[in-house]
């Protein structure tokens, strides 16, 4: 059954590895481009025996979560730019609590109602923790529907393990192209998964409190320094792709669809023989600065190019500070790149390097 | 001759001292529910949802494993619960700011969706942790720190009643609103309460109480002049009642 | 003789069972507690006009308030169900 692959969209991967990993309660609200997520779930969550509520508000989708993740179950909301947006509040607070949701962005473009395309104007408010007080979650940046799916199944371990949201962010290019996808062997649900913390009733135990509110004297500082000491721990989740780095004399650092585009030119390029290579972080959240200081170290040069106005470029110049800079190029939200686009920019960094 | 003990505070309620203000009604409603909740056996099933307000330390004194949610969201929240859980018990308790201002979706959209969970509304016509500012059930002409000229229909608007607003919706099983200003009418939210629970674990649908209660601080009145108010101003704007049960329903 | 038992330290002084009281044996005391309330009081001449109908208790937000109720016919015993 697993040995089957299946052709769909970024989107339908999400869903397909949200239930594989046994997810088992999904809530979300309508908003391009994810659509395709909670209505497949719609039917598919509710086959798999779990729970689907078409939320009234991303809001109220994301304390849902909150609300399910209290229980030690695994469960997802989905949304896009705005609608993470409005979930923000929440996100702080399952940090605040250590709750293991995961949250989706298809990241469209912005500010404000934007457009109903790509664009990775999205990567502060993932990457930075885009609601209040001093809270990280792991930021994992798929490029492909099979990365869609993959990483999407990951999450929720992940989530677990450390107790914190992880967010998924993708972009509309990604949710809406067709692959062909190789699902995994679906996962059994763990029962004991949680079992220190999570909510079940009292039971025989002494009554368990999952709050975020810390008033005596020292208690908040004592919390944070353990988010911080948790923070710290999640370096050891750093992935990244590495394409013809070893030789190269320019770094071109992008990440998502970005990435895979930018990976494209770099191909035409080094047929070219220019010595490009492309470094893609697959977790922003931790973000993959020991391995871009070692390459800095090497003495290569870096163009970050985005489809943004420049906000993975600072985590890149702040990653290799002292030893090199990151030259940038944007792609504007709105537009839709392809690889012959990047190219310019790339032979033109290189020309500095 | 022999004594019996009639009176003592349920094991569900901690035996500590609340940081509830002299004569505030938190506390009379706390006890309700935990005595509700050793009523139909539930405590050790019980998943509190507590919320932003005054009664966001709930948790310190109804003895269940509970979860915090933010200001206004404690029905999404509880629906995320429930929905995870069903077959724990599930309440979420609110007040006024936290149920009828920033959380009004919420609470109506979990009471439209009929989710089983169990609503305890404690009204009390002002934000109390704040310092006395406004709520969404401030009375006409009623002063408080926003609108200290008293509330105006013009510019304000009237205050809203929350238990016919719930009772008006297909998927809520039952929505009253009740007072615990005298005996008389403590013993029917005793009731009450117990039938809002009962519609959960019956299976009926969501429970809704809305509670009228003092809050002598914020009202710049004496706890007995402030338990006075609920008779002379509160009940008659906010009338006392079933409003919804759909066990009376033919 | 029925009777009730004030916590004194958990009294915070709101004074809602002396209102209360169908027999107005529950008076403001001149007593301070260690938080500086001034507690509530049952004079020791007026328990034993104390049904035990427990509407003070039930009332009281602190849950400050224990009742004993004598148990004596039980017809009286039924008129005192609260």
């Amino acid at each position: 059954m697993s040995a089957k692959r299946i052709f769909i969209k970024g989107n339908e991967a999400i869903a397909y590895g949200a239930l594989a990993a046994g997810c088992r309660c999904y809530f979300g609200y309508p908003i391009t481009p994810q659509n395709d997520i909670p209505e497949m779930l719609s039917t598919a969550m509710p086959d798999a025996g779990g729970a689907f509520v078409q939320a009234e508000s991303e809001v109220a989708a994301a304390n849902m979560l909150l609300g399910a993740t209290s229980c030690g179950i695994r469960a997802m909301t989905t949304s896009s730019s705005p609608g993470v947006s409005l979930m923000q509040e929440a996100i702080s607070y399952m940090a605040g609590s250590e709750l293991p949701g995961v949250i989706v962005n298809m990241n469209r473009g912005g500010p404000g109602l934007g457009d109903i395309g790509p664009s990775q104007g999205d990567y502060f408010q993932s990457v930075k923790g885009g609601g209040h007080g001093d809270y990280r979650t792991m930021v994992l940046a798929p490029a492909t529907c099979q990365e869609c799916y993959d990483l999407t199944f990951e999450a929720f371990a992940l989530a677990f393990k450390y107790r914190n949201p992880v967010l998924l962010l993708g972009d509309a290019i990604v949710g809406q192209m067709k692959e062909p996808v190789m699902p995994r062997e679906a996962i059994p649900i763990d029962p004991t998964e949680g079992g220190d913390w999570k909510l079940t009733g009292r039971g025989e135990r002494a009554p368990r409190l999952l709050k975020s509110l810390f008033l005596e004297d020292g208690a908040l500082a004592g919390q944070n320094q353990h988010l911080k000491n948790k923070y710290e721990a999640m370096r050891a989740e750093v992935r990244y792709e590495a394409f013809e780095t070893a030789d190269a004399a320019l770094i071109v650092v992008a990440y998502g669809s970005i990435g895979r585009i930018a990976k494209s030119a770099v191909r035409t390029l080094r047929a070219k023989g220019l010595k490009v290579g492309l470094f893609r972080p697959i977790t922003l959240f931790p973000f993959p600065e020991a391995e871009l200081r070692a390459l800095a170290g090497e003495g290569k040069q870096f163009l970050t190019i985005e489809h943004n106005l420049g906000q993975m470029v600072e985590d890149v110049r702040l990653a290799v500070r002292g030893l090199a800079d990151s030259e940038f190029f944007g792609f504007f939200p709105g537009n839709l790149p392809t690889p012959e686009e990047f190219e310019a920019p790339i032979r033109s960094a290189l020309k500095g390097a | 001759m022999s004594e019996e003990l009639v009176f003592e505070r349920p094991a569900a309620l901690a035996d500590v001292a609340t940081h509830y203000c002299p004569g505030c009604q938190h506390g009379v409603i706390h006890r309700l529910v935990a005595e509700c909740l050793e009523e139909f056996g539930v405590v050790e099933k019980t998943i509190a949802v507590s919320s932003i307000g005054c009664s966001v330390f709930l948790y310190n004194y109804v003895l269940v494993d509970t979860v915090e949610a933010p200001h206004g969201r404690a029905p999404a929240v509880a629906t995320g619960v429930k929905r995870a859980r069903p077959e724990a018990f599930v309440f979420a308790y609110q007040g006024d700011g936290d149920l009828a201002s920033i959380g009004l979706a919420e609470i109506m959209h979990a009471a439209n969706r009929g989710e089983h969970i169990s609503v305890v509304f404690v009204n009390n016509t002002v934000y109390g942790m704040t310092g006395g500012q406004m709520a969404p059930t401030t009375m006409i002409g009623q002063k408080t720190t926003t609108c200290p000229r008293g509330r105006c229909q013009e510019r304000e608007g009237g205050p809203m009643r929350m238990a016919e607003i719930i009772a008006g919706l297909d998927g809520v099983a039952y929505s009253a609103r009740v007072a615990v200003n005298t005996i008389k009418n403590l013993a029917q939210a005793k009731r009450a309460v117990h039938r809002a629970f009962e519609t959960q674990v019956s299976g009926e649908g969501f429970g809704f109480v809305e509670l009228l209660a003092t809050c002598p601080t914020n009202w710049k009145l004496s706890p007995t002049k402030a338990n006075e108010r609920i008779a002379k101003e509160m009940i008659p704007g906010f009338p006392l009642g079933v409003f919804k049960d759909v066990a009376k329903e033919d | 003789m029925s009777r009730i038992v004030i916590d004194e330290q958990r009294c915070k002084g709101c004074l809602l069972c002396v209102e209360a009281c169908p027999k107005t044996i529950i008076v403001a005391s001149s007593r301070f507690n260690a938080k500086g309330y001034k507690v509530a009081e049952v004079p020791e001449a007026d328990m034993e006009k104390c049904t035990g109908c427990a509407t003070c208790a039930k009332l009281c937000p602190d849950v400050a308030i224990k009742v004993w109720r004598t148990v004596k016919s039980k017809a009286k015993e039924n008129a005192n169900v609260g």
